[in-house]
C-alpha cells in the first residue's frame, strides 16, 4: 500500500492482571454512564435515580436479594460448567439444551418415580440422571469434532432445539390437568424429590452448591494435570499431541464433564428451586454464560464479577421497567450495551496503537 | 387428505424469512465471518420496519397511505437498522479483532431485546392511544399479490400467490449466487474467508471486503423480520412472534453448504418442516406435534455430519471462518 496511514497497531505482550482490569472497569464505567443516558431519555429519570432504581431493584428487600443470589448462582453454574470446554477453545453454544435436558432428566425421574421410592433415594436417582442425560449431550457434540472435525458451534447450536422439542413433547405427555400444555408444580402436596430446604432460606443449599462447585473448578483449571491437558489443547492441537496428549480423549472428556456440570445445574433447578419443566426454564442463560466466561477470561474467581455485573444489571432494569410500565426487554438492550463496551475494550489490552510521524518511512 | 395446494405457499411463506436470513448469512461468512448475531439483525429490521411506517400511519391519521411512501419508509428503515447492525458487528470484530462468537450472541441479546422492548413500549413511548402495534393499511401494500393470481387454480396459488418481497428473497440468493461463483469481486470474497493473508498478499482490500459483506449480509436478513412482520403476520408485531428462525436461518446456511441458489429450495423445504406438524393428523396425540417441530434441527444435524465425514473440498465451510485477520500475525 502506498497510502501511509497515522497509526499502526501492534499485538502487546500480556498485561498485568491490574492493567487488563483497570482498562475493564473504565470500559464498564462508560458502559453504565451511556446506560443511564439512555434511561433517562426514556423515562425523564436523573442518573441519581436511574442507579438507585436500578440497585433497589437488585438488592432493596431482603426478598430481592435472594432471587438476585439465586439468579447470580445458577448463571454463574451454566458459565463454569461451559468454562472448561472454551479454555480448550471448543465453543459449546449448547449449554442452553445441555441445561435444559438435565432438567427433563430430573422432572421425568421426579415424575415418573412418585410413590414408588422414598423422597431421599428420589433425589439420588434424578442427580444421576440429570448428569448423565448432560454429559450424553456434551458427549455427542464432542465424539464428532474429535473424530470427524464437526463444527461444534453449529453442532451444539442443533442439540439446543433438539433439547428443547424433547422437553416440549414430555411436557404434553406429563400435563397437569390434561390439555393445559403445562406441567404444573411436580409432587406438590408430598414434596417427593425436592431438595431439603435448609436454614430456612430456599435458595441457601443451591447457593452453597454452586460456591463449591466455583473453587472445584478453579482447582481443576489450575492445578490438575486435566486443567494443565485442557489449556494446552487450547493453545494448539499440535503442540499437545507432540506432548503426548491424547487430544481426541481430552475433547470428549471435558466435554463430557462440561455437560454433566449443566446437567447439574438443571437438577439444581429443578429439584431445587423451581419444581416445574417448561421449555423457557434455563430462559437464554446458556448463552449469556458464554459471554460471563469469556469476559472473565475463563477464570472462575473473575466470573463471579462477571456474572453479578450482568444479573445486577438485568434484575436493576428489570425494577425501572415495572416502575415505568416499560417492556421487560429493556433488561437485555443494557445488557447488549455493556457487553458491546467490555468486548471493544478488549482491543486495548490486546493491541497497543502507536502513533507514526509524518517524516518516518512507512511499511 | 394431504392437501398440498394449501401446503406449499404457507411453507413458502414460512420460508421466505429464512431465505432472507441464509442468504444474508451465505455472503457474510463466505467473507470469513460468523455472524451469531443474525437472529438479533433480524429482530432489528422487523421492528425498525415497523416504528418507520407506524409513525407513517400516525401522522396520516387515518387518511389512506400513498403506495410508494407505505413501502418506502418501512424498507429504508429496516435497511438502516440492520446496516447499523452490521456495522457494529463489524466495527468490533474486525476493527477492534473481537471474538465473533461472543459479539454474535452479544448482538443477538441486543438486537431480540431492541425489538421485543420496542415493540411492546412504542405505544407508550410516542404517547399514542391505539391499542397494538397494527399496520394494517402498511401491510396490505407488502402482501398485495398479482390480481389475476387467484383465477389460475393450483398454478396461480403455488407461483403467483406472494407478496412482492418472496420474489425479491429469491431474486437476491439468486443474485448473490451469481457474484460469489461467478465474477471476480465474489472471487475475492470467497479468497478473504478462506485465508485472509494469502488475500492480502495479493492486494485485496481484507478489511472493505469484510466490512462490505457483512454489512449486506446484514441488511438482507433484516429485510427476512420486515417480510415477516409485514407481510406473513399482517403487520401484527407481537413480542418474541419471530421466535427462534434467526437460528433456523444459520442452520440453513450448512444445510445448503454455503449456497445461495439452493438456500431458495432448502428455505421452503425448512419452511414446510416447520408446519408440517399442523398437516399431519395425530389424532388425540398432541405431544407428537413436537417431535415433528424438531425434523429441521435433527435434518441439519445429519447434513452437517455427513458433510464433515464425506471431507469433500468444496463442502467445507470457509477456511478461517471465525477468526479475526491481523496482518502482523505469524
Amino acid at each position: 500500500m502506498n497510502k501511509k496511514s497515522l497509526f499502526y497497531l501492534a499485538k502487546r505482550d500480556a498485561l498485568p492482571w491490574h492493567k487488563t482490569w483497570l482498562i475493564r472497569g473504565v470500559a464498564i464505567v462508560l458502559a453504565l454512564i451511556f446506560c443511564s443516558l439512555i434511561t433517562m431519555l426514556l423515562t425523564g429519570l436523573n442518573p441519581v435515580q436511574v442507579f438507585s432504581t436500578i440497585f433497589y431493584g437488585a438488592f432493596g428487600t431482603a426478598r430481592k436479594t435472594w432471587v438476585t443470589a439465586q439468579n447470580l448462582a445458577i448463571l454463574l453454574g451454566i458459565s463454569l460448567a461451559i468454562t472448561p470446554a472454551f479454555k480448550m477453545r471448543f465453543w459449546n453454544i449448547g449449554a442452553e439444551g445441555q441445561v435444559l435436558i438435565g432438567c427433563l432428566a430430573c422432572a421425568a425421574c421426579m415424575i415418573t418415580l412418585e410413590g414408588k421410592v422414598s423422597s431421599g433415594l428420589m433425589v439420588v436417582i434424578s442427580l444421576a440422571a440429570s448428569l448423565l442425560a448432560g454429559a450424553v449431550w456434551g458427549f455427542l457434540p464432542a465424539f464428532f469434532k474429535a473424530n470427524w472435525e464437526t463444527n461444534e458451534t453449529l453442532f451444539t447450536l442443533m442439540m439446543n432445539y433438539i433439547a428443547t422439542q424433547l422437553a416440549a413433547y414430555f411436557i404434553i405427555v406429563w400435563e397437569v390437568p390434561k390439555g393445559s400444555g403445562k406441567i404444573g408444580i411436580i409432587n406438590q402436596s408430598s414434596e417427593a424429590g425436592w431438595l431439603p430446604v435448609i436454614g430456612g432460606q430456599k435458595y441457601l443449599l443451591l447457593i452453597l452448591v454452586v460456591a463449591v462447585l466455583t473453587g472445584l473448578m478453579f482447582i481443576y483449571l489450575q492445578y490438575s494435570k486435566h486443567g494443565y491437558e485442557i489449556a494446552v489443547v487450547g493453545e494448539s492441537h499440535r503442540t499437545a499431541s507432540y506432548a503426548g496428549i491424547k487430544v481426541n480423549r481430552v475433547i470428549i472428556r471435558t466435554m463430557v464433564l462440561s455437560g454433566a456440570i449443566c446437567g447439574l445445574v438443571g437438577f439444581l433447578l429443578v429439584s431445587g428451586t423451581e419444581h416445574t419443566l417448561t421449555t423457557t426454564l434455563v430462559g437464554g442463560r446458556g448463552f449469556t454464560a458464554v459471554m460471563v466466561s469469556w469476559l472473565a477470561k475463563f477464570n472462575p474467581i473473575g466470573m463471579i464479577f462477571t456474572s453479578l455485573l450482568l444479573v445486577f444489571l438485568q434484575r436493576g432494569a428489570t425494577e425501572i421497567s415495572s416502575v415505568f410500565g416499560l417492556n421487560h426487554s429493556f433488561a437485555d438492550i443494557l445488557t447488549g450495551i455493556i457487553l458491546f463496551f467490555i468486548i471493544g475494550s478488549d482491543f486495548f489490552t490486546n493491541y497497543e496503537i502507536h502513533y507514526q510521524r509524518s517524516g518516518k518511512e512507512g511499511k | 387428505m394431504f392437501d398440498i395446494v394449501s401446503f406449499i405457499p404457507r411453507a413458502v411463506m414460512q420460508g421466505i424469512p429464512l431465505l432472507f436470513g441464509s442468504t444474508g448469512e451465505i455472503l457474510t461468512e463466505k467473507s470469513g465471518n460468523l455472524n451469531l448475531g443474525i437472529p438479533g439483525v433480524m429482530y432489528v429490521g422487523a421492528i425498525s420496519g415497523v416504528i418507520g411506517s407506524f409513525f407513517y400511519e400516525q401522522s396520516m391519521g387515518g387518511a389512506p397511505l400513498n403506495g410508494f411512501l407505505a413501502i418506502a419508509i418501512p424498507m429504508v428503515c429496516s435497511l438502516l437498522g440492520s446496516l447499523l447492525m452490521g456495522l457494529l458487528y463489524c466495527f468490533l470484530t474486525v476493527t477492534l479483532r473481537a471474538n465473533q462468537n461472543v459479539t454474535g450472541l452479544a448482538m443477538t441479546t441486543f438486537g431480540v431485546g431492541f425489538g421485543n422492548f420496542f415493540g411492546g413500549s412504542l405505544i407508550k413511548l410516542a404517547g399514542s392511544d391505539v391499542p397494538s402495534v397494527a399496520l394494517p393499511a402498511t401491510s396490505a401494500f407488502f402482501s398485495k399479490h398479482l390480481p389475476f393470481a387467484g383465477n389460475l387454480g393450483w398454478f396461480g396459488k403455488v407461483f403467483l400467490d406472494y407478496g412482492f418481497l418472496a420474489y425479491l428473497a429469491v431474486i437476491i440468493a439468486l443474485l448473490c449466487s451469481y457474484v460469489l461463483n461467478r465474477t471476480r469481486a465474489g472471487l475475492h470474497l470467497r479468497s478473504v474467508g478462506e485465508s485472509p493473508a494469502t488475500a492480502d498478499a495479493a492486494g485485496i482490500n481484507v478489511t472493505r471486503h469484510k466490512y462490505l459483506a457483512t454489512c449486506i449480509g446484514s441488511m438482507i436478513a433484516g429485510l427476512g423480520g420486515l417480510y415477516y412482520v409485514m407481510d406473513y403476520a399482517c403487520g401484527v408485531w407481537s413480542n418474541n412472534a419471530f421466535g427462534d428462525r434467526g437460528w433456523l436461518a444459520i442452520a440453513l446456511v450448512i444445510f445448503t453448504i454455503w449456497r445461495p441458489n439452493i438456500s431458495i429450495l432448502a428455505s421452503i423445504l425448512f419452511g414446510g418442516l416447520y408446519i408440517l406438524y399442523l398437516y399431519i393428523p395425530t389424532g388425540t396425540h398432541m405431544e407428537v406435534k413436537e417431535l415433528y417441530k424438531m425434523l429441521p434441527y435433527v435434518i441439519t444435524l445429519v447434513v452437517l455430519i455427513i458433510v464433515s465425514l464425506r471431507k469433500k473440498r468444496e463442502n467445507q465451510p470457509p477456511a478461517s471462518l471465525g477468526l479475526s485477520y491481523f496482518r502482523e500475525d505469524r
